[in-house]
């Protein structure tokens, strides 16, 4: 059998992804140093018209075709153009620490996504497991001379190992049971937390600060007269662990094993009949998930420097839940773009801050009624490269 | 530890087991007829002891003195709020997301739960506070025996027993109820055996909202302080307890919510020096018993294995 003719390419213009960004970008700056209430709340309405414009000029889905088709150049750019933004704020701690926030909700929500989107586990102790990696972060760094880099992988095995204790029931048991086995323990995790004296109590705990080869991260800079400060440290280190956690989960997605765990998403009974290893497959989603999350919550930690139990709430659970549903399941780009709006809208939105939770509440419901797939559903998996479905 | 002691721990825990029983109740109900975790059902809960507090001040500044009459008006008016609530979240929320993954329905509902808990907290007078809650039933104690129980508990363990009671009468006995459990066993066959399916389930939204708004009427009796919170643990508790006993299963519901209360009960009991653990030890057992039954302890579904 012959393959098919060759189609002429088809034309792969970066032009509309990098207007699309640079459009993204723009009005994050602009929401970002706007501080005005008013002038926030006309910023969302352009927004929310520009993009209802942009969706009826089907504008939104050649942005994203041109990001599929000229992929690296495309994530390059968006990893440059994220830096250009942080550097615009470079004297400004809250803003800097607003950012780094975000990226830190969008490596747990990546490792949540491979368990929720592509194996389809339900969690909700994502908390618990950034908890496990803050704690272990907190605990180790008070009492062995480790290096704070080292804590990052180590936060991460702990919650791997912690969240290993799930697995008997979590096998065993589907859907909402499942969902109740994680929701229980994350109230036992606080609950303990809370009530056990070792650990610091409903005090807290303080975490010593991130260094690395004799820079404190915890130090403003000043070169000729440019303050920077200290946040951007932990912001650079944020990108860069998003973006190796981001390509790990993308080859992830990619490669046979996204393929086995889209297959025991989608139908455990026929995957089984095919051979693929249900438990093991679920234990390697849920381990490397609760890896990635532990680490999260590990840098969390380290930025913060002090943590308590009513950080790692079920409430916080059910926000990472939200992140990736309203990004659309297993779309790594929905969780990068949802997260920056969950996180940085409240924050904000000062002045309406005692309503922020109901409107939040109320934007989400109107999401999953009017556009259930989220806001970026995850694209169909392309087998063949060069393939368009 | 002497006899007194060991019924009151007796009467708190049949009390927890009511109220977590009535909560559990609810979500079995909403499960069995439509399949979904209707998550926002302890924040109902709280709103039903809200709308409780509201009407007792709404009766007493109408110049109604009598306590018991307050009572009965107050139940009356608070179940019926309540069930409102429940038809209205059916109607607007919950049935036009029929078809959509179950996971959303979830969500849809936990957003629910935090647009209730957020309006009271905000539009409530001074609703970020605790709320004191009217003593209107009589605290003397009756002996029985050789032990002291007060008269107002037995009164709410009357309460709550009838309804729980009575509810599984409507259901396993009646028309209605069998309506119900032939939607929550097949929905198709049960449309065209004739059953207005819209109705049984908006029917069975506003049954399982009001045994809500009974358990938030005890709440409030009991503990006598209610707060906007107050829904979130519930709703947790509620929800773990239809689950070990078997989403779907009316005894199983209860059951599950006996055993929750016995196990912080037990926790509290048996190890005096950590009874701060009570909630810990529940949650872990429960984990232990989903990994035993994984489809809850009476469980209704044929399990699908391969």
């Amino acid at each position: 059998m012959r393959a098919p003719p060759e189609e002429p390419p088809a034309r792969k213009s970066v032009f509309f992804g990098v207007g699309g960004l640079l459009a993204a970008m723009l009005y994050l700056a602009l929401v970002l140093r706007v501080d005005s209430q008013s002038a926030i709340l006309g910023l969302l309405a352009i927004g929310a018209t520009g993009v209802f414009i942009a969706a009826r000029l089907d504008l939104i889905s050649a942005f994203r075709q041109s990001y599929r088709d000229n992929e690296r150049v495309m994530d390059v750019l968006s990893i440059v153009a994220v830096l250009i933004l942080a550097a615009g704020f470079h004297n400004s701690s809250f803003i800097l620490f607003l950012l780094t926030t975000v990226l830190i909700n969008i490596i747990a929500c990546l490792g949540l996504n491979l368990q929720f989107g592509y194996a389809g586990m339900l969690n909700f102790a994502g908390a618990a497991m950034l908890g496990v990696g803050g704690y272990t972060a907190a605990l180790l760094g008070q009492n062995a001379a480790i290096p704070p880099i080292l804590l990052l992988p180590l936060g991460g095995l702990f919650a791997a190992v912690i969240g290993s204790i799930l697995l008997p029931p979590m096998l065993r048991t589907q859907g909402h049971y499942s969902a109740v086995v994680t929701i229980a323990f994350n109230l036992l995790f606080t609950t303990f937390l809370e009530v056990y004296g070792g650990f610091g109590g409903t005090q807290g705990l303080p975490v010593q600060s991130m260094s690395l080869l004799g820079l404190d991260f915890n130090d403003d800079w000043k070169i000729n007269g440019f303050e920077v400060a200290f946040y951007a440290n932990y912001f650079v280190l944020g990108l860069m662990l998003t973006v190796i956690v981001a390509a790990v989960v993308r080859r992830m997605e990619r490669s046979w094993i996204g393929l086995s765990l889209d297959a025991v998403r989608l139908d455990e009974t026929s995957a089984r009949c095919f051979g693929v290893n249900i438990a093991l497959w679920k234990a390697v989603a849920f381990m490397s998930g609760n890896f990635i999350i532990g680490l999260a919550g590990t840098f969390y930690a380290l930025m913060l420097g002090y943590i308590a139990p009513t950080n790692f709430t079920f409430g916080d659970s059910l926000i990472l839940v939200t992140i990736i549903i309203l990004g659309g399941l297993g779309s790594i780009w929905g969780v990068i773009l949802t997260a920056a709006i969950v996180i940085i809208l409240p924050e904000k939105l000062q002045a309406i801050q005692e309503y922020r939770f109901l409107l939040y509440a109320i934007v989400v419901t109107f999401v999953l009624l009017f556009q259930p797939g989220g806001l970026l559903p995850r694209a169909p998996r392309i087998f063949f490269p060069g393939w368009r479905p | 530890m002497s006899p007194d002691i060991l019924a009151q721990y007796f009467v708190s825990g049949l009390m927890l087991a009511m109220i977590y029983s009535l909560v559990a109740v609810g979500f079995t109900l909403f499960f069995g007829v439509l399949d979904i975790i209707h998550f926002a059902h302890g924040d109902v809960f709280m709103v039903g002891a809200f709308v409780a507090l509201t009407s007792f001040i709404g009766l007493t500044l109408a110049g109604v003195n009598i306590v018991a009459l307050q009572l009965v008006l107050m139940i009356v008016v608070t179940i019926a709020a309540l069930a409102l609530l429940g038809i209205l979240t059916a109607r607007l929320l919950v049935l036009p997301m029929k078809g959509a993954p179950a996971l959303n329905v979830l969500l849809m509902t936990m957003m629910l739960g935090t647009i209730l808990r957020e309006s009271v907290r905000l539009f409530y007078p001074e609703g970020a506070n605790p709320k004191a809650f009217p003593h209107l039933l009589p605290t003397a104690s009756v002996s029985l025996g050789n032990i002291m129980v007060r008269i107002d508990n037995i009164i709410m363990l009357a309460i709550g027993a009838a309804t729980i009671v009575g509810v599984s009468l409507l259901i396993n006995r009646t028309k209605l109820g069998l309506a119900i459990r032939a939607v929550a066993q097949d929905e198709e066959t049960a449309k065209t055996m004739g059953i207005n399916y819209t109705l049984i389930v908006l029917v069975t939204f506003g049954l399982g909202s009001a045994l809500a708004a009974v358990a938030g009427v005890i709440s409030g009796l009991y503990y006598n302080e209610i707060n906007f919170s107050m829904g979130l643990m519930l709703g947790a508790i509620g929800f773990s307890a239809a689950i070990t006993g078997g989403l779907g299963s009316i005894y199983g519901a209860i059951l599950g919510g006996i055993l929750f209360a016995v196990l912080q009960i037990i926790g509290a009991v048996a190890m005096p020096f950590a009874s701060a653990y009570k909630d810990v030890f529940a949650f872990a057992v429960v984990i232990v018993i989903m990994t035993w039954r994984p489809t809850g302890l009476i469980s209704t579904l044929s399990s699908e294995r391969v």
